[in-house]
């Protein structure tokens, strides 16, 4: 009993058009001190390909598509950790002039 | 429980998490909560994806087992040496280190695209063509975002440009485009690894040759073009693979990343292909108009105490600044104008650093609130009311000449009105020009003096002026 679900045709076409709008309207309203940051974490987003090159190793079959799939996770997953942690170095500094610390 | 299941259930939470993470991400007060919500988003995928084992085993892949070790240590690696870079790079580094980053995610997405291509694993003209558009963008994402890396980490200082340039370059990508229909038309994916393997070099060729004529003042919007790129491709990746995670992931960035780049050209007034193929960027001695007037020279400390007795002083940081790694010196003195009851309000150009908020990271790595640093179109009108204006490390975003001077390669961009302050402090190392090459009038206008001297030592001894002030009465 799968509940694999097949995205084809329109069904992928409705995914992809909600996502572009829902990235331009995140984007769009962001003051310009945010853009380094911003594009730092959009960066860390797409490390979730992640994802796919580990369901491409684990389907491999053949040494060549071995060595192309772990390459691919190597590079995935630097994607991900990478953008991660200079986001957060980033954002970690953005602070505001109040004296409410103490 | 199926094992789909928990897989489908956590590509949903990550591709929420994803969304709400970057929602908070767009304002100062949250920003740093949300990337700690995307983080998780892709903590809980990674982890769930490794499920894809019991499918593997399910399938009788006699490799299943092997697959699982491999992956376990490519993703350890990967994290590992990305973490430890990520912790150790300087600020001043960042566009380089974001660029090599987002250039493995292209590559990720490419090598995705090779195992299927090389497996004959897509069929179906869609799914095929899909394919190749995918590995063509995340091949070119990839090769050029590490020639983008190598020229902003000072490892490739030429900028190879030839005659007929875009010729050969249109020529490579009509190659490379031909192989890919040629696969996907005649031979229905199931093409030679050869003609493969020629493929993904073409892409990668046109990667670097698009990349490498570029001059590295352009850079930040050429990174900005690839990390869209890298979304695209990954997105289209997800089609192929029928994961909803990198279809949702991908395109976000993809359009989020595209309207950035737009963003950034439009700060620098000049379109996204004007950057690409035009030859700006690049410094050309050509440019030595001449100018009226003198340089004028000022002391450090009678600068600083003109300061102190003002009643507002705008700061106009530049990446020199940063160079000199005198931002937290320059706080320092900031702090120690506010006390002496001056109003003080730094003023950053939107192309200011390397990329466009660069500015900010570095500033506020300083401790500088970002509550007194106002982008350009804020705060060019208070120029006016301004006693002081400080120029420190900038050039050509206080160009007057962007203004007026129509044979400027700067002519059209918006710079900060730093000229229309009462007076102008320009604190610079020597007498050389900007990033773009050009002579600035405003070094040469009567309400300016020039500071010479490292940006660090110069805050130094504008620090003591103040000091040795109070310390008089």
């Amino acid at each position: 009993m799968d509940v694999t679900t097949s995205i084809t045709g329109f069904v992928a076409l409705y995914i992809f058009m909600l996502a572009a709008f829902t990235g331009y309207e995140i984007i769009g309203r962001v003051p310009a001190i945010l853009h380094t940051p911003l594009m730092s974490g959009s960066n860390f987003v797409h490390g979730i390909v992640v994802v796919g090159a580990i369901f491409a190793l684990m389907n491999a079959t053949t040494v060549l598509e071995q060595v192309i799939g772990f390459i691919g996770v190597l590079f995935g997953a630097a994607n991900a950790a990478g953008g991660y942690v200079v986001t957060e170095r980033m954002l970690e500094m953005f602070k505001p002039s109040d004296k409410k610390k103490a | 429980m199926n094992p789909n299941l928990i897989i489908d259930a956590s590509y949903f939470a990550a591709a929420f998490l994803f969304i709400y993470g970057l929602k908070r991400m767009s304002s100062p007060v949250t920003a740093r909560s949300g990337i700690v919500v995307a983080g998780w988003g892709m903590a809980v995928a990674t982890l769930a994806s490794f499920l894809y084992y019991f499918g593997a085993t399910k399938a009788g892949n006699p490799q299943a087992t092997v697959n699982l070790i491999l992956a376990a240590v490519a993703l350890v690696l990967g994290l590992g040496w990305a973490w430890r870079s990520g912790k150790k790079v300087a600020m001043t580094a960042m566009p380089q280190m974001v660029a090599i980053y987002n250039g493995l995610g292209g590559g990720a997405a490419a090598l995705i695209a090779a195992v299927e291509l090389l497996g004959a694993k897509a069929d179906g003209y869609v799914e095929l063509v899909v394919t190749f558009v995918g590995a063509l963008i995340g091949s070119i994402s990839f090769s050029g975002s590490v020639i983008a890396w190598a020229k902003l980490d000072g490892r490739i200082n030429k900028t190879w440009r030839v005659k007929g340039q875009q010729l050969i370059n249109g020529t490579v990508m009509l190659i490379t485009v031909v192989i890919g229909a040629y696969i996907v038309g005649v031979a229905h994916g199931n093409a030679p690894p050869l003609l493969v393997i020629a493929f993904f070099v073409g892409a990668l060729t046109f990667g670097v040759l698009m990349t490498m004529p570029i001059g590295g003042a352009d850079m930040p919007v050429v990174i900005s073009l690839y990390n869209a790129f890298t979304g695209l491709a990954v997105g289209m990746e997800g089609f192929v693979l029928q994961n909803p995670a990198l279809m949702i992931a991908g395109m976000v960035v993809g359009s989020a990343g595209t309207l950035l780049t737009l963003l950034m050209a439009k700060a620098m007034n000049r379109s996204v292909s004007n950057v690409i193929f035009s030859n700006f960027g690049v410094s050309g001695d050509e440019q030595q108009g001449e100018i009226k007037g003198s340089q004028k020279p000022a002391d450090a400390g009678d600068a600083a105490i003109n300061m102190r007795y003002a009643s507002k002083v705008i700061i106009a940081p530049g990446y020199g600044l940063a160079v000199a790694q005198a931002q937290h010196k320059l706080y320092e003195f900031v702090k120690l104008l506010q006390e002496a009851g001056v109003e003080v309000k730094f003023a950053i150009h939107p192309v200011a650093g390397r990329m466009p908020g660069h500015m900010n990271v570095l500033l506020a790595e300083a401790g500088v609130p970002y509550d007194l640093i106002f982008d350009m179109e804020d705060i060019n009108g208070e120029f006016k009311e301004a006693d002081v204006a400080v120029v420190i490390g900038a050039n050509d975003t206080v160009n007057p000449a962007a203004r007026t001077n129509k044979s400027s390669p700067i002519y059209g961009m918006p710079i900060l009105n730093v000229d229309q302050a009462k007076q102008v402090y320009v604190v610079k190392r020597g007498q050389g020009k900007g990033y773009s090459g050009v002579e600035n009038e405003l070094f040469f206008a009567d309400n300016t003096n020039l500071v010479y001297g490292d940006a660090q030592k110069v805050m130094v001894s504008m620090i003591q002026a103040i000091k040795s002030l109070e310390g008089g009465h």
